[in-house]
């Protein structure tokens, strides 16, 4: 992909007359030329539209407000000082992004889920000439349903419409394609469908379309980790390289843009906080829950409570549990089986007991079976499983021996205090005794060192 | 139907199985040798099938399209043996008439031979993936165990079976003009149960969410003990496909199993009142029932269901009005086990096994005969055996089926089933030859 020289626009371009681009489908890398600020601003604002995708969708946020949400973000970042180059800002900024978030499976899958949301929203917004031009640039049969066979199956269609409480279907906005095309349409019965065929509707066309457009995408991305890597990483390497690698950090790091309250984390932060600031025993069940989307219910109440100390309030808590929960059992699921259990927590549920945060004592006394993260590790986890995780912590070699040595000893909270100062470079004399005073006191450190290195 | 009639029924049972189950377990792994051997089970057809006309000589055939199916045989003691796959007819032949399978599974057809899978997941490239597999449905009567009260766990007699004639009739229906599919083959489980299976070339290539969304398109019954409706039937209509399956369903629900499993007598009333919304309702027919035992002409199953119609239908509120429909769906709606569909590379047990538990063959069933279609008088081992035996057929040969009872459903599997689906497997084949004929002549042009 060459970014950097030349051509003609891609051919799906659309602006709409606001000055705002409304839909690409982006299936030839532009061939425009781009000033190097440009190429970086423009993906940088691109970002930031897709991280508020992200953190709305997080929020579980419905479909209404999921449009405005991407309206306002859109309308915030992705304009341009000269209507014409509102389209080329669109275009460069997503191939950009593509060289971003096409190098590694987590990074390609965070962007795919985010660009097909936008997709989404956006195709939802233009009209009905648009949708019908983009079926036939994504290559989807349909054909047009004449009058008369409107006519002669008018009842049908109405009964699907009642049926699925949508609008009544008119002669002019309705479409045969083979129902392959359209599984979620044809799961939910939205559709009458007769001899393979479905009659869609046009509000239904977004339903099949975004499927088509995450299917290229997704396989542009793995073409273009390709290129990246056999050729553009090494013939970029003092120009493009740096600015695509810092890009991709710039969203996975700390973001200090912000003045944290005391005593309070929020979503966007937690992961940093969880790699510099959680004792292992959290570490290991927040890591667990991104990887498995799911923790039994010792691991629920053991790390929901700590998070619940460290100040994670029960909006951002719902929203949090919710991103990594429902990616396994469904959103539906989680609303109904575990978002209650949340609030209980919190004392919103049951008899209203504010339940406090488990001391390491508790932890330690847990007996965690089959299929359970909660616990100590230090106690619960075997030789060598401990001695990889504090390895994967940062804990240099001498103080691991250390550490290894406390636990064997059966000293679990001193071995966890060794832990705590190999990490932070300072000693902790109080020993630690309860995971949340780990992480204020973990918290208190960084703050003073980098008060001392501003 | 009077009572008179379902009493009838029950007597039919009762001379209808002169074998019984214990007889039919004896010496099972003799009988399964004789019945693979002897040119009982049909090998040669079986075969035909599964090559789906790839065993020709046509240029477009794909002559490792038969090798790359994965076949799975449980053996005598629940040994197990999967990814088994065979290059020709004959090599599969061999292999059942070797192992002599009590079961034999039908699995996907694989990207590569899965015998060899292991060779091709060194490379990491996932090469070894599910590629084709028939659209299949799995409906067990003993997922409708709440519904029905003449039987219990894999039991089955001629008062349930009418609940999988139901489920034959609305789903063949709706895989036919709903979705356009014309290759169906519906075989009796051999034991409880019905299988179906949907070989047009566009099925066997759905993927895994294309097929999800064909079973969800099925899927009405919630099943939740929690809940009194056992159905969910929203929206102010009913889908075009619901409506029409609610014409088959009420028609057996009552002619059939509404006296049959003596839905509203005094016993069981109390859990179809549960499913009515109006409180008000309910109780007048509650106290219309109670105690009233006049012993009319007409059965009082339907004596009071037309009560309840009555009332239902009476009062405006269209709620109302939906709970008839959702009583008759909750009893007699087809219950699909959805894992079993939605997956390609869920296997699937071959037609024409014989049930180790049973000692019945599964033989296809008919949907346009499913009415006469009776479990308790399938072929058995003990019965094919015992006919080759006392026929004076000893001369060995490819239509030895042909004179016992086995004769009339392997004709069926052959001229209603197979015989259109080759021929269809031809055309398809003959039209992408000569396209890619075409195509390469077109691009010689340049």
């Amino acid at each position: 992909m060459e970014v950097m020289r030349s051509q003609k626009k891609a051919s799906s371009a659309l602006t709409s007359s606001n000055g705002v681009s409304t839909l690409n489908l982006y299936r030839s890398a532009p061939t425009l030329e781009v000033r190097l600020e440009d190429f970086e601003r423009f993906a940088v604002d691109r970002l930031l539209v897709l991280r508020g995708i992200s953190d709305g969708l997080a929020r579980g946020k419905k479909p209404d407000e999921m449009e405005k949400l991407v309206a306002d973000l859109l309308k915030a970042h992705m304009r341009h000082p000269q209507a014409s180059e509102v389209n080329n800002k669109d275009i460069i900024s997503h191939f950009v992004l593509r060289l971003v978030y096409c190098r590694s499976e987590e990074l390609r899958k965070w962007f795919l889920s985010m660009e097909s949301t936008l997709f989404r929203y956006r195709f939802r917004s233009v009209n009905s000439d648009v949708h019908l031009s983009l079926m036939t640039e994504l290559g989807i049969p349909y054909k047009v349903v004449s009058q008369k066979e409107f006519e002669d199956l008018r009842d049908q269609l109405n009964l699907v419409a009642r049926s699925a409480n949508q609008p009544l279907p008119t002669p002019n906005g309705l479409y045969k394609v083979s129902f392959e095309e359209v599984p979620e349409l044809v799961a939910t019965r939205k559709v009458f469908i007769q001899k393979g065929y479905a009659y869609v509707a046009l509000n239904q066309v977004v339903s099949f379309v975004v499927p088509h457009f995450r299917s290229h995408l997704s396989k542009a991305l793995v073409l273009t980790n390709r290129k990246w890597t056999s050729m553009i990483r090494e013939q970029e390497k003092d120009r493009l390289t740096p600015i695509v690698e810092a890009l991709a950090t710039s969203y996975l790091g700390p973001d200090y843009s912000q003045d944290k309250e005391v005593g309070e984390i929020s979503l966007k932060d937690i992961d940093q906080v969880a790699r510099t600031s959680f004792p292992l025993c959290m570490q290991h069940l927040f890591n667990t829950l991104r990887d498995d989307h799911h923790l039994k219910h010792g691991g629920r109440m053991q790390f929901g409570l700590f998070l619940k100390g460290v100040g994670l309030k029960l909006d951002d808590a719902l929203a949090f549990w919710k991103a990594e929960f429902s990616q396994k059992v469904g959103a539906e699921r989680f609303d109904k089986e575990y978002a209650y259990s949340i609030r209980h927590n919190y004392g919103k549920e049951g008899k209203r007991t504010d339940y406090t945060p488990y001391s390491c004592q508790k932890i330690i006394l847990s007996t965690p079976g089959v299929g359970d993260h909660h616990g100590c590790p230090y106690r619960h986890f075997s030789e060598e499983n401990l001695r990889a995780a504090l390895g994967k912590m940062g804990v240099s070699s001498r103080a691991l021996e250390d550490v290894i040595e406390k636990a064997r000893n059966r000293h679990y909270q001193l071995a966890c205090t060794l832990t705590f100062e190999a990490l932070h470079a300072s000693s902790c004399d109080a020993g630690i005794n309860h995971p949340n005073q780990y992480f204020s006191d973990s918290q208190k450190i960084l703050k003073e060192k980098n008060m001392s290195t501003d | 139907m009077t009572k008179e009639e379902a009493g009838n029924g029950r007597d039919d049972m009762l001379i209808d199985d002169p074998e019984p189950q214990d007889k039919e377990l004896e010496a099972f792994p003799e009988r399964i040798k004789l019945y693979y051997g002897r040119w009982l089970f049909p090998h040669a057809d079986m075969s035909k099938w599964m090559a789906y006309g790839n065993d020709g000589k046509h240029p477009a055939c794909d002559q490792s399209y038969f090798g790359r199916r994965e076949y799975s045989f449980t053996l005598e003691n629940d040994i197990y043996m999967r990814f088994q796959s065979y290059k020709t007819a004959l090599e599969l032949e061999k292999a059942i008439k070797d192992h002599c399978p009590f079961k034999i599974d039908i699995g996907p057809v694989y990207s590569v031979d899965p015998a060899k899978r292991h060779a091709y997941s060194q490379s990491g490239d996932n090469i070894f993936t599910p590629v084709e597999k028939e659209l299949v449905f799995d409906i067990d009567i003993s997922d409708y165990n709440d519904v029905r009260y003449c039987c219990s766990g894999a039991d089955v007699c001629l008062d349930c079976w009418p609940l999988m004639t139901i489920a034959i009739k609305v789903i063949d229906t709706a895989l036919r003009d709903d979705f356009g599919f014309n290759h169906i083959l519906w075989v009796y489980s051999g034991r409880r149960g019905v299988h179906c299976w949907v070989c047009d070339t566009k099925a066997r290539r759905l993927n895994n969410e294309q097929r999800s969304a064909v079973a969800e398109y099925f899927r009405v019954y919630k099943g939740n003990s929690n809940s009194k409706s056992k159905v969910s039937l929203v929206g102010s209509a009913l889908h075009p496909f619901l409506v029409r399956s609610y014409n088959v369903l009420s028609d057996y629900f009552e002619r059939k199993i509404l006296c049959s499993q003596q839905l509203l007598s005094d016993e069981r009333y109390e859990s179809i009142l549960d499913m009515i919304s109006d409180e008000s309702v309910a109780s007048e027919l509650r106290g219309k029932w109670q105690g009233n035992r006049r012993s009319n002409a007409n059965d009082i199953n339907i004596v009071r269901w037309e009560q309840l119609k009555h009332l239902c239908g009476r009062k405006k509120t269209p709620g109302l009005r939906r709970c008839v429909e959702e009583i008759v769906f909750s009893y007699t709606y087809p219950r699909i086990d959805m894992e079993v569909s939605k997956h390609m590379n869920h296997l699937l047990k071959s037609p024409f096994c014989v049930h180790p538990k049973t000692g019945r063959v599964c033989v296809p069933i008919n949907p346009n005969l499913c009415d006469e279609f009776d479990p308790t008088n399938v072929p058995t081992l003990s019965k094919l055996l015992r006919e080759i035996n006392t026929g004076g057929l000893q001369a060995e040969g490819e239509k030895v089926w042909d004179r016992t009872s086995m004769g009339k459903p392997i004709r069926y599997f052959k001229d209603s089933f197979l015989q259109p689906l080759l021929k269809s497997c031809k055309e398809e084949m003959e039209a992408s030859y000569n396209a890619k004929v075409q195509q390469s002549k077109n691009s010689l042009g340049w």
